[in-house]
């Protein structure tokens, strides 16, 4: 009996092994950054290129900064939750326009609505790079100190908002 | 045909083909210690290629921040320093040693170590167990045969 016990534990070890690795999505590389500051960046406004906005800007607000560009086909299937999300008006989305054409970006935003407060423009991607993105869309939720708390790659969905973004909003707005 | 024509045969794609070649980049030495560095790096996007040796906009824009960086004078340490605070241990296809990564580095090791000790358990246990079992009369008086004293013993 203890003959076969030995190799069934040692099989069902490596399935489960096996089965855990099945679920896990290579493409999510935990962020080393939540629990960071957020990286400094200056960035021209989509909205007036003469204006900019800068993380310091930002000190004293919980925000939601999401990294998108009109080349980002998975951008659109989560613009409509960020639009729902903007006129619920819980918390601020900025908007992050990631190596793209501002004149291209615009037309996004005049066709399918805009959810952001700002866009700001990284046109050569540095900015992005600085903030660790690797993939649009990204979103980055920062708290009022200016420390990244949540990192959602790849779109946004109403299950990411309602389980994860919202409840940690709720809290850091207190 | 003149001589000099022969010459100048010769000569005109030399020349020609001197003209197109251009330096690969402003600063060789530059260029070579960012191709060593981003080998050993992990590109982002095509997860199996490094980053030397990605396509990827993104392995693009990070050789670019790699060499800009190095042009401003920062260590090869310190690049990976940047890189790794932004993405992770993943940039890297050498993770360094520390508790999380114990069981990448020392796991196949401590495998190989309990192997050996269970195949010198069996073995042992083996031993053991076949010198505890004496031949009974009928075995010993097939090895008889077997051996040619036709069942007698010696």
């Amino acid at each position: 009996m203890k003959r076969f016990l030995i190799p069934l534990v040692i099989f069902l070890v490596l399935v489960g092994f096996l089965g855990i690795g099945l679920k896990l999505d290579p493409h999510e590389v935990p962020s080393p950054l939540i629990g960071k500051p957020v990286p400094d960046f200056r960035l021209v406004l989509l909205s007036d290129p003469a204006k900019h906005l800068s993380t310091a800007d930002m000190r004293g607000k919980v925000w939601l900064l999401n990294v998108w560009a009109s080349w980002c086909s998975s951008c659109r299937q989560e613009h409509e939750v960020l639009l729902e999300l903007s006129r619920q008006g819980i918390v601020p989305i900025y908007g992050m326009d990631y190596k793209d054409q501002p004149a291209d970006a615009q037309a996004v935003l005049d066709r399918f609505g805009n959810p952001y407060v700002e866009t700001v423009v990284d046109l050569d991607g540095r900015a992005g790079i600085n903030l660790g993105v690797y993939g649009v869309p990204e979103t980055y939720l920062i708290d009022k100190n200016g420390v990244i708390r949540y990192k959602q790659t790849g779109p946004v969905s109403r299950e990411s908002l309602e389980k994860k973004i919202l409840p940690l909003v709720k809290e850091l707005q207190k | 045909m003149k001589p000099w024509m022969i010459v100048f045969a010769f000569w005109f794609p030399l020349a020609a083909s001197a003209g197109e070649a251009k330096p690969v980049a402003e600063d060789p030495v530059l260029e070579q210690r960012m191709i060593s560095l981003s080998e050993d790096l992990r590109c982002l996007v095509c997860q199996n290629e490094s980053l030397a040796g990605s396509r990827a906009d993104l392995a693009q824009d990070l050789r670019q921040e790699i060499r800009e960086q190095m042009r401003a004078g920062k260590s090869d340490a310190q690049v990976v320093d940047y890189l790794t605070q932004r993405y992770g241990d993943f940039v890297l296809y050498k993770p360094p040693v520390k508790p999380l990564t114990w069981l990448l580095w020392f796991g196949p090791f401590a495998l190989l170590i309990g192997a050996i000790g269970g195949l010198y358990a069996y073995i042992r246990r083996r031993g053991n167990r076949l010198a505890a079992e004496p031949l009974s009369e009928e075995e010993k008086k097939r090895i008889a045969i077997l051996l040619g004293n036709n069942g007698n013993e010696s």
